[in-house]
């Protein structure tokens, strides 16, 4: 229980990413409804609940693809909460601020190219959206737009040939380079994104976010349609990410497989509504989760031990 | 161990079959082609009515009638046997087999590139009665090919379907032709100012049309293109509405005219003076700004900034989540090729001598656009290609005499030829609905390059 306790403190502590009171309204319908978690600096953390909950609403929300209805949303760079910059932020009317413990963003000021280039809060994408007919490695170079725009003298000193552009191209191509050999797609550098197999475009788009050096990375169902011995790749890959890169990790997934096993902080959306938050565990014997995924009405006691234990065991969960 | 076996076996009495089957759908369409032509064409081939007096003549033209019938026939059979065949379930081995032709694209490159460089030459040598008309040709072609590979970056690369290309010429034109009406402008000195202005045209028609996707795109482009036209034709007192303007300079050659008299070109070179020279000296002046053109879009491409265009064409979203500013991308883009609209514009203002508002009509738009499309978008080869053939293909039909020996002395070719020009794009659409080289190289490449197959490439907005 003190382990639990301990954990739960430090999203608190040190959130990288928080959601405070987002609305979001689409005409009559709400979206979501008042929703506020954190997302704890170097964890894993899984939003998760039935199709419709709201997942991706929220997704769409954090790297500015809509402008929520209410709300702030915090990205943090740099140890703590930073509540005085936030404030400081917040009142100003700023996009964010710097300051010499860090950096503060307020997402849902900023346009969506800036939530990426500025706030380093990257993500991919339900259905895969890859650059089809570029190569794989074109994929990763356009990832890199902004440091190679700034190298390349904003176009001029690359029209001209300049030396310090082909340096900077060739860290580019380096730093691509290294993100395949993760996803192991250096072989196919040269080919087109869009004849990949399935599983590899998945892959090769996680690989291109990294490419913007996230401190948050955002991924809406990373596992979806892919093979058991694929997903487990993929768990391997988000840790060697989050151990070896520090980004932390938000991510949604229907494969409770996925979720129970590497997720540090699971928060669970039913209805634009957050019904559970905590680590795995504590989720897992929620009877709210429980409900929520089967379907019972909620003021009813779940009373069904094999549905408990299907539950713990986290396989047997319906998901559409 | 027996499978291969089996397989194989089993195989080859297929395949025959296939063959079979082949010949005989081909055959069997080849008919229903020919049937095809002889009931549409019975009234208009086989039946002649004149009128004299008294009443109408009905004459009959039997023979060639079934002349057309047959050809249809022929030509359908052929299709089927020797080009349909080859692209049946080509699919995905089509894009390896054109890798191979990889370093011959990029040899015909440059066989266009020494052609082009000794053109008037060639045309002057060969054909010494002619040679004034054909470099004139090749001056109009030269033109087309820049303006295409100017729009080609728009719709081409950027993916952002432009039907008022033409304004930006327009543009260009006139701010070369008011400059020297106002203010006693030379080409060289209005050529960078056409090619500025016509980029913040660029920029300030752009801004307002970022919103828009798809359909919408294209049709405020058309608007646009249109206004500028009305606004030219309308603004009287300074453009010279509907009767343009006129006497615009020739270029000089680092200060000498291009003419008779001393201090001119030949009197300090001691070349005699042909009014030829002014035509090669025109179309070195085009090749080079189209060269130049080329050489800014190729090096473009492998620039952050060009492969945030073709990612914006692949998908706008995906870039937005990038980092890329999609609004000043897709800006940077329509200025770009504005300004290249600018320069052939501020070209043709010189090579006319005259302008007015009726050369920049939404055919032009039409034509450019039809040039890109039919040499593939974002193809800088194909987009030669297309020019050749569409704008040498047009003079080409004026003296097609020969025809009139197979339909009659009273059959004008030249009155066909935007017929036969629209059949011939039918034609090719049909047979390459991507166009002739839809093929994109990449930008950049790790180990070896590997073109990519038209399936692949998305077309962007509002195609």
């Amino acid at each position: 229980m003190t382990t639990q306790t301990q954990s739960l403190y430090r999203w608190k502590d040190d959130p990288v990413l928080t959601v405070e009171h987002l609305s979001m309204r689409f005409g009559g319908l709400l979206a979501i409804n008042d929703l506020s978690f954190e997302v704890g600096r170097g964890d894993i953390t899984a939003l998760i609940g039935p199709n419709g909950a709201g997942k991706t609403t929220v997704f769409n929300c954090v790297t500015g693809f809509y402008k929520p209805t209410e709300g702030r949303i915090v990205a943090r760079h740099g140890k703590g909460a930073q509540t005085e910059a936030v404030d400081h932020a917040t009142r100003t009317g700023k996009r964010w601020h710097k300051s010499g413990e860090g950096a503060v963003f307020l997402l849902e000021r900023m346009p969506d190219h800036e939530i990426s280039q500025k706030a380093k809060v990257a993500r991919t994408f339900q259905n895969i959206r890859l650059f089809g007919g570029m190569t794989v490695l074109e994929n990763l170079l356009v990832a890199q737009h902004n440091t190679l725009m700034v190298a390349s003298g904003y176009t001029v000193g690359g029209i001209l040939g300049l030396p310090s552009f082909k340096k900077a191209e060739k860290a580019a191509i380096k730093k691509a380079v290294y993100w395949l050999e993760h996803v192991g797609l250096v072989d196919r550098a040269d080919d087109a994104a869009g004849d990949l197999p399935y599983g590899d475009q998945r892959r090769l788009e996680i690989a291109r976010a990294m490419c913007l050096d996230p401190q948050v990375l955002c991924l809406d169902e990373p596992a979806a349609g892919l093979n058991p011995r694929e997903s487990a790749d993929l768990n391997m890959f988000l840790r060697y990410i989050r151990d070896t890169h520090g980004t932390s990790i938000l991510l949604i997934e229907h494969d409770m497989g996925v979720v129970m096993e590497i997720s540090d902080h699971v928060v669970v959306l039913d209805y634009g509504v957050k019904i559970s938050d905590g680590d795995a565990a504590a989720v897992k014997n929620d009877p709210k989760v429980i409900a929520a995924y089967l379907g019972v009405d909620d003021e009813a006691e779940i009373d069904v031990p094999e549905v408990r234990q299907d539950l713990s065991g986290a396989k047997g969960v319906p998901h559409e | 161990m027996s499978g291969p076996g089996l397989v194989s076996a089993a195989r080859t009495p297929n395949a025959s079959q296939g063959a079979e089957s082949r010949m005989t759908r081909a055959l069997r369409e080849a008919s229903i082609a020919g049937a095809l032509a002889g009931v549409l064409g019975f009234f208009f081939l086989a039946l002649r009515t004149d009128i004299v007096t008294g009443g109408l003549e009905v004459t009959t033209r039997w023979g060639l009638w079934f002349t057309a019938i047959a050809i249809v026939f022929a030509g359908r059979l052929a299709l089927n046997l020797f080009w349909f065949g080859h692209s049946y379930g080509a699919g995905k081995t089509a894009g390896r087999k054109i890798t191979r032709l990889l370093p011959s694209s990029k040899i015909v490159g440059r066989v266009a590139l020494a052609f082009a460089l000794i053109l008037p030459f060639f045309f002057m040598v060969l054909f010494p009665n002619r040679d004034r008309q054909y470099i004139d040709l090749s001056i109009l072609i030269m033109t087309y090919i820049m303006l295409g590979w100017g729009l080609n970056i728009v719709v081409g690369l950027a993916g952002l379907l432009d039907l008022g290309y033409v304004a930006f010429y327009a543009v260009g034109a006139y701010s070369f032709g008011l400059s020297a009406q106002y203010l006693g402008f030379g080409f060289w000195t209005a050529l960078p100012m056409a090619g500025l202005l016509a980029a913040t045209w660029g920029l300030i028609l752009g801004f307002p049309v970022l919103r828009l996707r798809g359909d919408y795109l294209a049709i405020v482009t058309l608007a646009f293109g249109e206004m500028i036209r009305v606004v030219l034709i309308n603004w009287k007192s300074f453009t010279g509405g509907p009767d343009g303007v006129s006497g615009i300079p020739k270029p000089t050659f680092f200060g000498l005219e291009i003419g008779r008299g001393s201090g001119s070109f030949g009197d300090v070179f001691g070349l005699p003076y042909e009014p030829i020279h002014r035509f090669v000296y025109l179309y070195y002046i085009i090749l080079a700004l189209a060269l130049l053109t080329n050489f800014v879009t190729m090096r473009l491409r492998r620039l952050p900034i060009g492969r945030a265009w073709e990612a914006l064409r692949e998908d706008e979203i995906a870039c937005r989540s990038l980092g890329i500013n999609t609004r000043n991308t897709k800006l940077s883009a329509f200025s770009t090729g504005a300004m290249f609209a600018g320069f052939a514009g501020s070209f043709f203002a010189t090579r006319q001598g005259f302008i007015s508002p009726e050369s920049f009509t939404f055919l032009e738009s039409a034509i450019i656009l039809a040039i890109v499309v039919l040499g593939g978008l974002g193809s800088q080869i194909g987009i030669v290609i297309a020019s050749v053939v569409m704008i040498g293909g047009i003079e080409l039909l004026r003296n097609l005499d020969f025809l009139k020996q197979i339909f009659g002395p009273s059959f004008e070719p030249a009155e066909y030829r935007m017929l036969i020009f629209g059949l011939a794009m039918v034609v090719i659409m049909v047979w390459k609905p991507r166009g002739l080289v839809s093929t994109r190289e990449p930008s950049a490449t790790l180990k070896e390059k590997k073109l990519i197959g038209a399936d692949q490439i998305a077309q962007g907005e509002g195609h």
